[in-house]
């Protein structure tokens, strides 16, 4: 078992502290012929799941009036960077109640206090 | 052909080139040592017999068994398994570094015992309706006709134990070698639980 455990720590890379409810910005890495570029996506933190290198976390954001969800690997090499916009004030660990919520009622609260936490 | 034998030990998944997540196992392939090389002239044909996993207890091993060991001049194992490889002389080692990233390889195990399973499970059979009165859930139907031929032909597929088959894989990738840990991943899941003894081999 703990070559296992052994071969999933070496998967795992540095990623920047972030929580549910938290607003982030994550920079895919996206290949268009033989470019390279990062494409943004912004939304809130709603769920982290698993552990390990198999972490994955999901993100919510309204694109356009539609609600749009997308689930990255927190240790994936094809996310460059994830960057902290805010943070949010939940008491929940999934948030999967935002999807019912429409506007105002949709929002997370922001933390009133800043958590001293160095963010990239 | 190269072979080896392994014990699987579980399943995780490692990120591979394009940002893609790959499903692997993790099986501890050899140290195997050659216990026997077989000869057309001697045996019919040609094969190496090795080794693997060093028996803790030999108590319960038979002089004859244990001979075979005596012979070759190696610590007793408990598994024996023969691949038809060539240029090996007895005692030598098989290591994992044979294989290599990328190989095309088959891999084999026993697959996990299901017990005393109906049709349904066993075979995939449909089973009755479950509504509208169906009396009739997970029974088998009908197993033959009548006058002719009187009897249940010979290989009608019924309720039976399930499991425990020797189970090949063909076309499996290895996605990682480690030849200092003896350790190999291979692309997906490999019969059996976790501990078990498999087989990996290439032509």
């Amino acid at each position: 078992m703990s070559l296992i455990k052994a071969i999933e720590e070496r998967q795992k890379k540095e990623v920047v502290d972030f929580n549910i409810g938290d607003t982030v910005r994550v920079f895919v890495k996206v290949i268009e012929g033989d470019k390279e570029r990062l494409q943004p996506y912004e939304g809130v933190v709603i769920a982290r799941k698993g552990s390990s290198s198999k972490e994955t976390f999901t993100v919510r954001k309204i694109s356009f009036g539609i609600g749009v969800e997308r689930i990255f690997p927190v240790h994936s090499p094809s996310i460059a960077q994830i960057k902290v916009v805010k943070r949010g004030d939940v008491r929940r660990a999934k948030l999967y109640y935002l999807r019912d919520k429409k506007g105002k009622a949709a929002k997370v609260k922001e933390k009133a206090r800043e958590v001293k936490k160095v963010t990239a | 052909m190269t072979g080896i034998i392994g014990k699987k030990l579980g399943m995780t998944q490692v990120n591979a080139e394009g940002g893609k997540l790959v499903p692997v196992t993790v099986i501890e392939a050899g140290p195997c040592t050659v216990v026997q090389v077989k000869t057309p002239e001697k045996d019919g044909y040609a094969a190496v017999q090795v080794g693997f996993a060093e028996a803790i207890k030999t108590k319960n091993m038979t002089k004859p068994a244990l001979g075979v060991f005596k012979k070759a001049g190696t610590p007793p194992f408990s598994v024996l398994k023969e691949f038809k490889m060539e240029g090996l002389a007895v005692g030598e080692k098989v290591l994992a570094d044979r294989f290599a990233k990328g190989d095309v390889v088959k891999v084999a195990g026993i697959t996990k015992g299901k017990g005393f399973q109906g049709t349904m499970k066993r075979h995939n059979f449909k089973g009755g309706p479950a509504s509208h009165g169906g009396m009739c859930n997970r029974a088998p139907g009908s197993i033959g006709a009548s006058s002719y031929p009187s009897r249940v032909w010979r290989g009608q597929r019924m309720a039976g134990r399930m499991g425990q088959n020797r189970i090949t894989l063909k076309s499996v990738m290895i996605v990682d070698v480690m030849p200092e840990q003896n350790i190999i991943l291979v692309r997906g899941a490999v019969p059996g639980g976790n501990n078990t003894i498999v087989e990996i081999w290439k032509d």
